[in-house]
């Protein structure tokens, strides 16, 4: 790592929303103001007390914030070596860290007087936390799903039109994640006036890579003080899964100039990175190229065409990654591992019949790195984990893969 | 002096407006595709807009999109696009094409060898949709340099505050995008854009040509009445969609032309 050459790592991203060669601005000119705009009333709101007031008030009130640390002591006896710990954002209202952002995003959208607010969204964690938070604020809401996935993740559609969403099926493209995302930017550059893209990862075009990293920071900089509280100390390790990478970043991002500090992202290597694309590891299975306006690793063909991902787990499904990941791991700051499919079954299951925690598929993936690298670190190692969803949502694709034969109809 | 800013000149000596007609490159397949270029000039076709499929076509509505996954089926590459390019230039050395499309294929291929690729290829303007002027040192400015036209978009967006860095490295013409939205949807409403366009020749002398939302011979002669031409696209690849032979579908460009070509 080229500690002479840079003090800090957490500078980024340049005027230009660039992480290295990373990130940028590659949407058309229609929405071209529109960003320009939010990056603008970003800047002022960051610099806001009474922006971060609000924000602190209903991350306190209305999210439960902050999310314990909490010391997995079972578990790690189990594995015999590091201890290890979990930070907790999956006891976050609605169940996953994806509130963290959508706050912080539909507070700015009423300071810039938008009425209306798509999202996109996979396994539909995000569409819920953007759902419940129009709810909340009376706020018109849009999201968009890909057909596919609206199938296999019906509860969290039963939820979103509960909360008073309009959910809209993708069938574009192949009807996944990227084509909702492509469905959204549509409709963005279509209703110019009133509308507020409110993205769900550290993704997209400056400044929503940046913004969705300072609003999910609230994780890292918690496990932070809650780890000196519990240890005196840092961790030695911080993993976390990483799907566009938005609970990552949130982890990571305050420990970054923490040098010691090693750092591990987890992606979905689905049945494994070696068989032909049917996986969703974009740094350790892909290239750099351009697409939802930013430059990052993409699964991709020869051609720049862009290849669908594939992972048990809806969240993971995409076949990029934020580009400040991409810089991370080409300057060396963090590492990026993959774990299939069945590595983070057995976590998920390891982790219910241990610590009474039900994850979600997503952070399972983490745990299943953890148990991996935990037997043969010392006991005085600590691994902080972001668990950063519960699984609820998860239990029907769970008992369909251990063949329980449990329909989500019955 | 690109083939480009030859036709302009001419068609400005002839008095008459542009009529622009895109095409999805390999759509239905390769020979089909080949065999509607080859005829877009003689029904009256000005500028060729050649599009390059892209799996995540993120400007475009559900016709382009369609037609960019049936020539990536029938295994349309950038390669082969420029291939088909070439093969259009063996019988017409004077009509402009323009690709258009959008970055990843072209960064994927690498910007140099791009360039390289595509004037050899007789390729003489690109329009890349996800490249904004913030975005120029990608591959507007490297284009320039090598001879290229880089035809930018204009938008209801662009506000005379934004207009004169849209303006700024573009060359060939401006082509303004006449609705807030995605190809192939609203209708390019005349009254709308003439003033639009008047605000842009304000601060350019370079052609004025009007995109999205034309559909037919009226539509695009109302348009070409307020600009200096008009592009039809999704229209067209409608046609091409329904499986209509090329005859019938260059019967329907001449239309479009013809209408485009009596706006005075």
């Amino acid at each position: 790592m080229p500690d002479d050459l840079i003090n800090s790592f957490m500078t980024g991203p340049d005027e230009n929303g660039r992480f290295g060669q990373f990130g940028g601005r590659f949407v058309s000119e229609t929405l071209m103001p529109l960003i320009l705009d939010l990056e603008a009333e970003y800047e002022k709101a960051k610099t806001d007390q009474s922006f971060w007031d609000e924000m602190n008030h209903l991350w306190t009130h209305y999210v439960g914030r902050p999310s314990p640390l909490y010391f997995a002591e079972r578990l790690t006896e189990r594995l015999g070596g590091a201890k290890i710990y979990l930070k907790r954002d999956e006891l976050n209202h609605t169940g996953a860290h994806k509130i963290n952002n959508v706050l912080g995003q539909i507070i700015l959208a009423r300071r810039m007087g938008k009425t209306r607010i798509i999202a996109e969204t996979g396994a539909g964690q995000h569409g819920v936390a953007t759902a419940t938070v129009c709810a909340k604020f009376g706020l018109k809401c849009i999201v968009y799903m890909g057909a596919h996935d609206v199938e296999r993740q019906k509860p969290n559609v039963f939820r979103m039109k509960l909360l008073g969403a309009e959910v809209v099926p993708v069938t574009s493209g192949r009807g996944t994640l990227k084509d909702a995302m492509n469905d959204a930017l549509r409709d963005w550059v279509t209703n110019v006036r009133d509308t507020f893209y409110c993205i769900g990862t550290v993704a997209g075009p400056h400044p929503y890579p940046a913004m969705v990293r300072d609003f999910q920071s609230i994780i890292g900089k918690e496990a932070k003080e809650q780890m000196m509280a519990a240890e005196g100390r840092l961790p030695d390790t911080i993993i976390a899964a990483i799907g566009g990478g938005s609970n990552a970043m949130g982890l990571f991002y305050p420990f970054l100039d923490d040098k010691d500090v090693r750092i591990i992202g987890v992606e979905a290597g689905g049945k494994g990175v070696n068989e032909k694309m049917e996986h969703c590891a974009s740094l350790t299975g892909g290239r750099p190229g351009v697409l939802h306006g930013n430059r990052t690793y993409l699964l991709q063909d020869d051609d720049g065409q862009i290849l669908e991902g594939f992972s048990i787990s809806a969240g993971l499904d995409y076949p990029g990654i934020g580009p400040e990941h991409s810089w991370l791991h080409d300057i060396g700051r963090a590492e990026y591992v993959a774990i299939t499919d069945k590595e983070a079954l057995e976590a998920f299951q390891l982790c219910c019949e241990t610590e009474g925690i039900i994850p979600a598929l997503e952070p399972s993936h983490a745990l299943a790195h953890v148990t991996k690298i935990a037997p043969d670190l010392p006991k005085d190692h600590i691994i902080c984990m972001n668990m950063c969803g519960r699984g609820d949502k998860d239990i029907f694709t769970v008992a369909r893969a251990l063949g329980w034969g449990m329909d989500e109809a019955d | 002096m690109t083939r480009i800013d030859a036709k302009f000149a001419a068609l400005k000596a002839e008095g008459r407006k542009a009529f622009v007609a895109y095409v999805m490159a390999g759509d239905p397949d390769y020979d089909t595709s080949l065999e509607i270029v080859r005829g877009l000039p003689g029904a009256g076709v000005d500028i060729i807009e050649l599009g390059l499929p892209f799996t995540d076509p993120m400007a475009d509505g559900p016709t382009i999109q369609l037609a960019g996954q049936r020539a990536l089926e029938g295994g349309q590459t950038l390669n082969k696009t420029l291939e088909l390019a070439r093969a259009f230039r063996e019988g017409d050395d004077t009509t402009p094409i323009v690709m258009m499309g959008y970055y990843n294929p072209i960064f994927s291929h690498g910007v140099d060898r791009f360039l390289e690729d595509a004037k050899a290829a007789g390729i003489d303007g690109l329009i890349v949709v996800d490249l904004p002027p913030e975005e120029d040192v990608e591959l507007c400015i490297p284009a320039q340099k090598a001879g290229l036209n880089f035809i930018r978009l204009a938008t209801p967006t662009t506000d005379d505050r934004r207009l004169p860095k849209v303006l700024q490295n573009t060359s060939g013409f401006v082509y303004y995008v006449s609705i807030t939205g995605i190809t192939g949807s609203a209708n390019a409403v005349a009254t709308d854009v003439g003033p639009e366009v008047a605000r842009i020749k304000a601060s350019t002398d370079l052609p004025v040509i009007v995109g999205f939302g034309i559909k037919t011979p009226e539509g695009a002669r109302t348009i070409a009445e307020v600009a200096d031409g008009a592009v039809v696209g999704s229209a067209i690849v409608d046609r091409i969609e329904k499986g209509e032979s090329p005859a019938d579908v260059l019967a329907f460009v001449k239309g479009l032309a013809d209408g485009a070509h009596a706006a005075g």
